[in-house]
């Protein structure tokens, strides 16, 4: 039985904290004091303990992959260095090997899909964080993100089977036609062709720039357009504002769209052409990194070229790793700067 | 900041009572809170609390929205550090520090019922009384049958489920679902019962039921109840605290406190001219 | 902005709004066609070949009709299967403790290095299993592909365990832990049953995702057009399979192809929808 201690008043209070409802800094806590009391229970802690232990893993799993990778590219690094990214050549029987082709390749039929995509993408994306009414948002934003679960291989034969007709048989000839003067639109009438990679390159990266811009539009606070239309603007007007707003967002969005479309593989390879030469028209057949990773490494029959092919798969990821993780963090801190 | 020693706050104390404490020594006490302070990062939420439980009886804690009721009632059963409060100060049960101790040690014995009802969605109106009692290691099934059974008669639920156990416990209406969350409080046993606004979410009916409730739970157990209607403490309760903006205003047993409130503000409150 | 008096701006205006919201609606439309033409062309070319045979038959030497894939579809089966068993623990524990504990630096830097592993290329993750699994086992194997796979389900898999777990409402941990329940148990036996279906149909996404992965299986599992169930040997897998018979000039090839290609997005959408439909809660805008 405790002796009963009254309660002192608050004038006579020996813990009077000046009557401030705010400290400048937090109070020493009681509890932690010795150590004591607080998680004694050995089962929290090895519950902890394991959890992060994956984690963990987690974590290091990028690690480890970019160690590998560099592990097996040692030796056509160590042979050819820097000239590797700017040498055309390609001579499994003399053994010399240079990425250009396939880096030019990647990075014209990525730059193609980007320049299909973005406005469209936008463009559905104000569709659906802008004007359209929910009952539609939601399927319509269910049906582009059914777009991104089709299976690349799924893509890649229609692709084929499909696209690349077209292209010979319609898209190519039209461009060739009416806008042969510039050389980007000429080329050769395979069908197979950098601009099939784009088309398909760009269905593909389509539905995650649409998603990001879209919840990087929605996340900008509705004050902003009740502000512009109370001051009599048009919709599209209103739009224009949160756009601007959003335009950092946006671009994280591409960046990560850019990503997807750099490594992407099946697709690509069964439209391309897999001719390794780097030419300005879009018409002619190409090359990409990833393609051909996928078509040579089986038949990879020295250490070097096997090398030269892992390197260029390091290529690869290193590019798709910074692009991923400045993208992230653009997306990530302008949907912070808005959330109230 | 130092601890004042037992014998350092008592003899400190001696030179001031608060208004309206009854002559105390003489009533039991399971807990006392003692120099509290309570605080949410910088932003204090109990100012320099020291009340005692008192054993087997009703405490009820009345204030204003916001005066720091449920902060204190939660400091007690160490619930306050799960919300990543921090504190300072001592609460004793039954002379053991609460806060030196294991903190499921100190929530078996000090149970606690929410404003909102909270039963387990995904088990039946018979697992969610005997979660308790799982979960803390019980196998024996007669004994936990009885103890289902036992609680759901303390809680007076029985007679309402007990052909449908098998039932999910969110099949039931919500004054049923704080009745179970109060079985199911009770299942384990604890000494204590700490009671945040249990009936706010009720209607009156509902709320009927557990008045009555609580008036046969203080038998066996320690009853501290947070609640915003005045009433409601007044045909509850046996000892009352008014709280105003973290600090303890006054403590009395609860007809005195209605009918001769000591301090002014007390007396405004109860009579309802600020709320 | 100012407020047009002259009627004829307004009128501008009007136009070029309502043209705005035209090209808005109108790529909205572009969009989604892609969505039908392929699903309704593979539907076209491949439902005709679908049949028992497809699924119980091996593959007939070149020149003969019928057949079918049943050693790619067992294939895929046990690489994604084993793929599972390596990678789904790694990744529901690691959301796990993004959950519980993952408040502070270390767990931005998981979620982090989580997602950048999302967006690593598939054939690099190939390139990775060739490296760590058959370059050692001096040979290609269905263990090599299997591995892959694992690396691929992960990023998916944490991040939809940890967002399933922060869905279950604060009040049922409150609960358990008035009770006297220690935190550990608290997460395993109430507040990872409440996640369980969620977390369940993300496992599903991520299964889905990794069944129709191409990439990496083609030079770690490599494909094998014979009956093989060992993973220490080439397996053949239903994605490298649709490869390599649409690539074939025979035209009964191609038609396999197509009706595999079919199989698969079936499955896809299948799993896609019931993902939506069990996270009906993060529909819509700004539920992210």
């Amino acid at each position: 039985m405790q002796t009963y201690l009254p309660r002192k008043t608050s004038e006579g209070s020996r813990q009077q904290t000046g009557g401030r409802d705010q400290l400048s800094e937090p109070p020493v806590v009681v509890f932690t004091q010795n150590g004591k009391g607080k998680a004694r229970n050995v089962g929290d802690l090895v519950f902890k303990n394991l959890t992060l232990f994956f984690a963990a893993v987690v974590f290091s799993l990028v690690f480890l992959m970019a160690y590998e990778m560099y592990k097996g590219s040692n030796l056509s690094i160590a042979k050819f260095g820097w000239k590797f990214l700017w040498t055309s050549v390609w001579d499994p029987v003399r053994g010399d090997f240079g990425a250009l082709p396939y880096v030019y390749g990647t990075i014209v039929s990525s730059l193609v899909a980007l320049a299909i995509a973005l406005p469209l993408s936008v463009g559905v994306a104000i569709f659906l964080a802008e004007l359209s009414p929910d009952w539609l948002e939601k399927p319509v934003s269910f049906l582009v993100e059914l777009l991104a679960a089709i299976p690349s291989i799924v893509y890649g034969i229609w692709g084929m089977f499909v696209l690349v007709p077209i292209v010979r048989s319609s898209i190519g000839p039209f461009l060739t036609k009416y806008l042969g003067f510039i050389p980007l639109f000429t080329g050769a009438p395979y069908g197979f062709s950098m601009l099939a990679a784009g088309i398909i390159l760009a269905i593909m990266i389509l539905p995650i720039i649409t998603s990001i811009s879209r919840d990087v539009m929605a996340a900008i606070p509705n004050a902003q357009r009740e502000a512009a239309l109370a001051l009599g603007a048009t919709k599209w007007e209103t739009t224009k504002i949160v756009l601007s707003n959003a335009k950092s967002g946006i671009a994280g969005a591409t960046l990560l769209g850019l990503g997807r479309a750099l490594g992407e593989t099946m697709a690509v390879t069964l439209v391309i052409g897999n001719i390794s030469r780097i030419s300005i028209h879009l018409l002619d057949p190409g090359y990409s990194m990833a393609s051909v990773i996928a078509n040579e490494f089986t038949e990879a029959t020295s250490d070097l070229y096997l090398s030269s092919l892992i390197e260029v798969g390091l290529l690869l990821f290193g590019v798709t790793i910074i692009l991923n993780a400045i993208a992230r963090v653009i997306v990530w801190s302008v949907t912070k700067r808005f959330a109230s | 900041m130092e601890l004042a020693t037992l014998e350092e706050s008592a003899t400190a104390a001696m030179e001031n009572t608060t208004p309206g404490q009854p002559p105390i020594s003489s009533i039991p006490h399971k807990m006392i809170a003692k120099d509290l302070n309570c605080f949410f990062g910088k932003t204090q939420a109990i100012r320099n609390v020291t009340l005692a439980i008192p054993t087997d009886q009703v405490l009820a804690i009345i204030g204003p929205s916001g005066c720091g009721k449920s902060t204190f009632l939660r400091s007690l059963n160490r619930m306050h550090e799960v919300a990543g409060g921090t504190l300072t100060g001592k609460v004793l049960l039954d002379g053991m520090d609460v806060y030196d101790s294991d903190p499921v040690v100190v929530r078996r014995r000090v149970g606690m019922v929410f404003q909102k009802a909270n039963p387990f969605p995904t088990m039946s109106i018979f697992d969610n009384v005997a979660a308790g009692l799982r979960l803390n290691g019980t196998r024996n099934k007669n004994k936990i049958g009885e103890t289902v059974e036992r609680s759901l008669k303390q809680a007076a639920l029985w007679d309402e489920v007990k052909d449908s156990l098998n039932k999910s416990g969110m099949s039931l209406s919500g004054g049923q679902q704080q009745r179970l969350c109060i079985a199911r409080t009770l299942a384990v046993d604890p000494e204590v019962v700490l009671m945040d606004e249990p009936a706010s979410a009720l209607d009156p009916i509902s709320t009927a039921k557990i008045e009555e409730l609580i008036y046969d739970l203080k038998k066996n157990y320690t009853i501290a109840i947070v609640t915003h209607n005045m009433q409601q403490a007044a045909r509850v309760s046996d000892f009352t605290a008014f709280f105003y903006m973290g600090e303890l205003i006054e403590v009395d047993d609860t007809k005195t406190m209605f009918t001769a409130p000591q301090q002014k503000r007390t007396e405004d409150y109860i009579t309802g001219r600020f709320g | 902005m100012t407020k047009g008096s002259n009627a004829g701006v307004d009128r501008w205006r009007k136009f070029k709004n309502a043209f705005m919201i035209g090209l808005s609606v109108l790529s909205a439309l572009v969009v989604i066609a892609p969505l039908f033409v392929i699903f309704g062309y593979t539907l076209s070319r491949g439902i005709g070949s679908v049949n028992l045979d497809f699924f119980i038959h091996m593959p007939k030497p070149v020149g003969e009709t019928g057949g079918g894939m049943a050693n790619a579809i067992v294939g895929s089966l046990m690489m994604v299967g084993i793929g599972g068993l390596i990678g789904l623990p790694i990744g529901i524990i690691a959301g796990v403790y993004l959950a519980e504990f993952g408040k502070n630096p270390f767990g931005a830097a998981v979620r982090f290095m989580s997602d950048v592993l999302s967006g690593i290329p598939s054939i690099v993750v190939g390139i990775v299993a060739y490296v760590i699994v058959v370059i050692p086992m001096k040979h290609f194997s269905g263990f090599a592909g299997s591995v892959a796979l694992a690396i691929l389900m992960i990023p998916t898999v944490t991040r939809t365990t940890e967002e399933m777990i922060l869905l279950v409402p604060h009040s049922l941990r409150e609960a358990s832990l008035a009770l006297g329940v220690p935190s550990w148990k608290t997460t395993i036996r109430v507040i990872l049953p409440v996640a369980t279906k969620g977390i369940t149909t993300g496992v599903l996404l991520a299964i889905a995702r990794a069944a129709g992965e191409t990439a990496p299986l083609l030079f770690t599992a490599l494909g094998n057009r014979f009956w093989s169930t060992s993973l220490n040997q080439p397996m053949a897998s239903l994605t490298v399979f649709i490869y390599d018979y649409s690539k074939a000039p025979f035209t009964d090839w191609n038609n396999q192809a197509w009706a595999a290609a079919f199989v698969l997005i079936c499955i896809v959408f299948l799993v896609n929808i019931l993902f939506r439909l069990v996270t009906r809660s993060r529909y819509g805008i700004g539920n992210t």
